[in-house]
């Protein structure tokens, strides 16, 4: 039998990914993947499949799906408004970090993130979809990925494996780490800033601004001058690399980055931080703090310990 | 030569051989590239994630779980990779590449800036044997050079919003192949049918860094009847 979610409702930016497509940046093709890795890998766990499972990634506005065929266990990740609205019309809040069941008829409709910009949706077993150079992720600009490298439409169906299990249902307490400063490191061209500037980078404030999207997160406050050269010479990027161009205000550059670029780049935000960083939404206030390597390294093993 | 080796970030580490941009530089790029695969598919070095060359730099980036960066470092300095020999008489790589004016938007312009005529423009850009400095920004697109001194050109003033895929522009002593549609700022001298990237194959992208690559010249008729294999 073929089970599968009719989706109703394609929500802002609705794509499925997993941990990365990896071995291709010397090609042009960027790791992409999904924004936050803990709460990505938290919904697989919730659900009982390997953490590296694709999953859906939604952006504030989540889909509104339909099941057709068999009762499957699920999961939302996330801080995430959401309804089940049962077959008979009956409708029950949704939990976050809670696996649930839904059976044939019934619809998972997705609000919001609160307070965060992105949540996952996933399902016992996996979704059926295409692995492409050894990843579901997708990449919507150059359509690579399954669904035809593309988000979610309208009239969509989403086929999954045989998902039922009987399984007592999985509960992960879970929060977003509430605070707004992100640890950096220096970066390559740190030095094409003046002293003052390169103060200023470390101390002020900076606003996250509404051009915020998968590929980068611009950002507004002290405008940081450049007193070498506004153009370096292309160079391939790394995620999480904040870059200063002509104008003064930083570019965070996230997971869907350019794979080379020629813009210089001021600091780096460290692993650890990067999933506080994409969840951060427009109009946000955060502050960078300046860390080295080890900072960074110990920060990792905390990290990885809440997988 | 590898000039320095620095941390970019806590998963990133970049081989910086200098601020020269010519073909003698990259290729000691391109070495350490060769080598870096070569070692991550024999599994000599694991957690690599990505390796990115471009004009003047290799950047690494690994899985901090897996590997930290100075034992990369450790991996690079105590290694002999400068004396890989690069296939210098490789096969050079064929592009069809269409001149009809239909195509090469900026020749006109071209033409008044270097007094040569069309025809001349045409065989200078047809008699360079292009090296693939790079490959990025979006999937596929190769950074080629050198063009001939005589057609170096800057960028346009105002880029254009759209420029159609299989597109060739050159700025400066570079030459590239649009192989998305994309806004872009190079000037146009023609267009090729062939396809570069397709993510569908086996071998994803046609050209690799390090490649070589001849253009010849097609009529509007092959342009249109031309299929990729």
């Amino acid at each position: 039998m073929n089970n599968y979610f009719k989706v109703l409702r394609a929500g802002i930016n609705s794509t499925f990914q997993d941990l990365g497509r990896f071995g291709l940046q010397h090609l042009g093709i960027v790791a992409s993947g999904c924004m936050d890795q803990l709460t990505f890998c938290i919904s697989n766990k919730l659900v009982g499949n390997k953490i590296s499972e694709g999953a859906l990634e939604f952006a504030y506005q989540g889909p509104l799906i339909e099941l057709m065929g068999e009762t499957a266990l699920m999961a939302i990740s996330g801080k995430v408004n959401f309804n089940i609205i049962k077959k008979n019309g009956e409708t029950i809040k949704g939990k976050p970090n809670e696996s649930f069941l839904i059976s044939n008829g019934d619809k998972i409709d997705i609000l919001s993130t609160i307070n965060s910009a992105y949540g996952y949706l996933s399902i016992f077993g996996g979704f059926k979809i295409e692995e492409i150079k050894g990843s579901v992720s997708t990449l919507v600009k150059a359509k690579i990925g399954p669904n035809n490298g593309d988000k979610l439409k309208v009239g969509d169906k989403i086929f999954f494996n045989k998902s039922y299990k009987t399984d007592k249902l999985k509960k992960i307490q879970f929060d977003f780490d509430k605070d707004n400063i992100i640890r950096v490191m220096k970066g390559l061209q740190i030095h094409y800033f003046s002293k003052k500037s390169q103060e200023d980078f470390f101390s002020k404030e900076y606003k996250v601004t509404k051009l915020t999207d998968r590929m980068g997160m611009r950002l507004e406050g002290q405008k940081l001058e450049n007193t070498v050269n506004k153009n370096i010479k292309s160079e391939g990027i790394t995620k999480g690399s904040i870059q200063i161009p002509g104008d003064g205000q930083p570019i965070i550059l996230l997971t869907d980055h350019p794979t080379i670029g020629g813009y210089p780049k001021i600091a780096n935000v460290i692993t650890a931080d990067y999933d506080k960083l994409v969840q951060k939404t427009p109009g946000t206030i955060i502050k960078f703090k300046l860390v080295d390597l080890s900072v960074a390294e110990n920060a990792f093993q905390d990290y990885v310990r809440k997988f | 030569m590898l000039k320095k080796i620095t941390n970019i970030g806590d998963c990133g580490i970049t081989c910086d051989f200098g601020d020269e941009v010519n073909k003698n530089t990259n290729k000691e790029v391109i070495k350490l590239f060769k080598f870096i695969q070569e070692s991550v598919n024999t599994r000599k070095l694991k957690g690599i994630l990505n390796f990115t060359p471009s004009y003047n730099k290799l950047i690494i980036n690994f899985e901090l779980g897996q590997i930290k960066s100075q034992e990369i470092i450790e991996f690079i300095k105590s290694s002999d990779y400068s004396k890989i020999n690069l296939p210098e008489n490789k096969k050079i790589v064929e592009i069809p590449i269409c001149y009809d004016e239909e195509f090469a938007l900026d020749i006109q312009r071209l033409e008044t800036k270097t007094k040569l005529n069309f025809r001349e423009i045409v065989s200078k850009h047809l008699e360079t044997n292009f090296f693939v400095y790079m490959i990025g920004f979006v999937p596929g697109q190769p950074f080629l050079g050198d063009l001939n001194k005589i057609l170096y050109h800057d960028r346009l003033d105002t880029p254009r919003v759209k420029i159609n895929k299989g597109s060739v522009g050159i700025v400066e002593k570079f030459c590239t192949i649009y192989t998305f549609e994309s806004p872009g700022g190079w000037n146009i001298i023609g267009r090729t049918p062939f396809e570069l990237f397709n993510i569908n194959k086996k071998d994803t992208s046609i050209l690799s860094p390090g490649d070589t690559i001849k253009f010849k010249s097609i009529s509007k008729k092959e342009f249109g009847s031309f299929k990729n294999e």
